[in-house]
């Protein structure tokens, strides 16, 4: 980092001695044109867009994420009121979304790393035939938007004895179920809707990480005369690591971020609450009830979980070790 | 015998995974079926095994080509605000990842970081604060109020940056040695040569804002600006008397992107792997 940052500076430098040695323009018209066209300016003229939406679009409304936490908004009215919002929020409904939000994290997590795992596997297996066109379908999925998701699975899970989730259940004897209106099928869906979606991502990533490991480990492997199983847990596992963390890690700050899957399924209205996350709180306190003070204030609690279990997380995993990953 | 396993292992392990993949594609597959039917049974039913065969029709197709305006309205709303931001977000993502791949300048390893961090993130921790300025810029139900958080987007920076990592500064020299301006340089020597990387990245930010749902859910507030997702998602009641447009309309918002996707793969996996986390 620093011998990076010496080597900027002597860049620098050298650009000026260059500078110096240039005749002076002649023209005023002329020298303008050159200064806007220098390598010193023209990085900059390149990065502006990003900067100006930097400014206006990241830095400004997180400082405001903060700020709006500690004020009670009314149109033309805004007060400080210190910590009042946090003092109301633990409350039984956040808790729900609390309970809710964490109950889809850890069931998405599970899902959506050990299957591709263990899907990308399978495919990269020599044996395998047909690898592009099951690749293809486990992907396309993912182009599907939440809302068309959300539409087949209300269809699929109706609460009607002919839906095909009620006739599956029905061969084993069950009786109907409303899907939509009971409190761990709610879950189910939501669940569902989002592993149907990610999973071909998932298995991507994994599939790039297996192409990395060298083909020798499995030959000597062999040699040694491993089974399939012993391979995998010694070589595919640890080799697999780092993308490990990665699916996880981005899985975690998915899961607490959910709220179309839920709001595809109830429009912010579960009964019971069933399906209410934390970002549906916020959007039922910050939008439908107008209260942007106290919605605010929890968007800064979800920023709050969503850093603390991420580092968490990467401490326990080592994976703050890779600087590269 | 060795061979013979393997034949077997070979063909059992196609047949498991060909089961995955047919249960993943499933649910569209019977969506399309399903777009067939009555609307009124489906209503009833929702997506069934007993399908009634001989009730398929075109009835529904034919209801939302002939009588449903504002389906069509929504599709023209998506695809404009989906162009202009692939327009926008390319054009201006580019620059800053080139800048920041192919120049030294002082504050360059600041800006990456600033990069890296808004990838991280959340966007609805930013919700309400953007909003709030939207209200306050007055962009509130316009296409500019839904197009506007999405015109720099970090992850296509990122990528463009990794991309033109890869080019060979000494093209740049030779340009400047021909008389050749650093604008001149990046739009008709050095883009050019991104263009793979401007296709992954048309296709990341198309597929986002075609699908992107929160923020617009927020923005938009009269009917005629309604995106398809948002469209969509105002027919889902309980009550379900629009069946035939809803199931026959998420067909059509689906389709397009499938057959996009047949034709440009390559491009599609490359832009949906860098943007997993965020568009």
């Amino acid at each position: 980092m620093i011998n990076k940052v010496r080597h900027d500076v002597e860049g620098f430098e050298f650009e000026r001695r260059k500078n110096r040695k240039e005749p002076p323009p002649v023209k005023k018209r002329k020298r303008a044109k050159s200064f806007l066209n220098s390598k010193q300016v023209v990085p900059y003229v390149f990065v502006s867009p990003f900067i100006i939406s930097f400014l206006i679009l990241t830095l400004y409304p997180t400082i405001q994420a903060f700020v709006m936490s500690f004020q009670r908004i009314l149109p033309g009215q805004v007060t400080f009121i210190g910590f009042q919002n946090y003092e109301r929020i633990f409350n039984p409904a956040f808790f729900k979304a609390l309970a809710n939000t964490t109950i889809y994290t850890v069931a998405t997590v599970a899902i959506l790393v050990l299957v591709p795992m263990i899907l990308a596997t399978l495919l990269d297996s020599k044996l395998v035939r047909f690898k592009t066109i099951f690749r293809s379908a486990l992907f396309i999925p993912s182009l599907t938007s939440v809302v068309v998701a959300g539409i087949i699975f209300r269809l699929f899970f109706a609460e009607s004895g002919g839906s095909i989730a009620n006739q599956i259940v029905g061969v084993f004897g069950i009786d109907p179920i409303s899907w939509q209106y009971t409190g761990w099928s709610g879950m189910l869906l939501m669940v569902l809707i989002a592993s149907w979606r990610w999973m071909g991502v998932n298995v991507l990533y994994f599939l790039a990480g297996l192409q990395n490991i060298s083909k020798e480990l499995y030959e000597s492997a062999d040699i040694d005369g491993a089974n399939v199983f012993q391979k995998f847990r010694y070589i595919t596992l640890p080799s697999l690591k780092p993308i490990i963390i990665f699916v996880t890690t981005i899985s975690i700050i998915g899961g607490f971020r959910v709220f179309e899957e839920s709001y595809v399924l109830w429009q912010g209205n579960s009964p019971g609450n069933i399906g209410l996350t934390l970002v549906g709180y916020l959007y039922e306190q910050g939008i439908q009830q107008n209260d942007m003070g106290f919605g605010a204030a929890i968007g800064v609690i979800v920023l709050l979980i969503i850093f603390i279990v991420s580092i968490l997380y990467l401490l326990i995993t080592g994976g703050f070790k890779r600087g590269d990953e | 015998m060795k061979k013979k396993s393997n034949k077997v292992a070979t063909w059992l392990l196609t047949i498991i995974i060909g089961i995955i993949a047919l249960i993943a594609l499933f649910p569209l597959i019977s969506l399309i079926i399903s777009s067939f039917r009555p609307s009124t049974e489906l209503m009833r039913d929702g997506i069934t095994f007993s399908i009634n065969w001989s009730e398929l029709s075109l009835d529904n197709y034919l209801y939302i080509f002939t009588q449903a305006g504002e389906y069509w309205k929504w599709y023209g709303n998506s695809l404009i605000i989906s162009g202009l931001i692939i327009i926008f977000s390319l054009f201006f993502s580019s620059m800053v990842g080139y800048a920041l791949a192919s120049y030294d300048f002082k504050g360059r390893n600041l800006i990456f970081l600033f990069v890296l961090i808004i990838i991280m993130i959340p966007f609805e921790v930013l919700l309400l604060p953007l909003y709030q300025l939207m209200i306050d810029l007055r962009l509130i139900n316009t296409y500019t109020g839904i197009m506007l958080p999405l015109i720099v987007s970090p992850t296509a920076v990122f990528f463009f940056r990794q991309y033109a990592m890869g080019l060979p500064k000494e093209l740049m020299d030779a340009a400047r040695i021909d008389g050749s301006t650093e604008y001149g340089i990046f739009f008709k020597i050095m883009a050019p040569l991104m263009l793979p990387s401007f296709a992954a990245m048309a296709i990341l930010q198309g597929l986002h804002s075609w699908n992107n749902f929160l923020w617009p859910l927020l923005v938009v507030r009269s009917s005629d600006l309604f995106t398809l997702p948002i469209g969509l998602a105002t027919l889902l009641t309980p009550y379900g008397n629009n069946y035939d447009i809803l199931i026959a309309g998420a067909v059509m918002t689906v389709i397009p992107i499938v057959i996009l996707f047949a034709l440009f793969q390559r491009y599609f996996v490359a832009g949906l792997t860098t943007g997993g986390v965020k568009g």
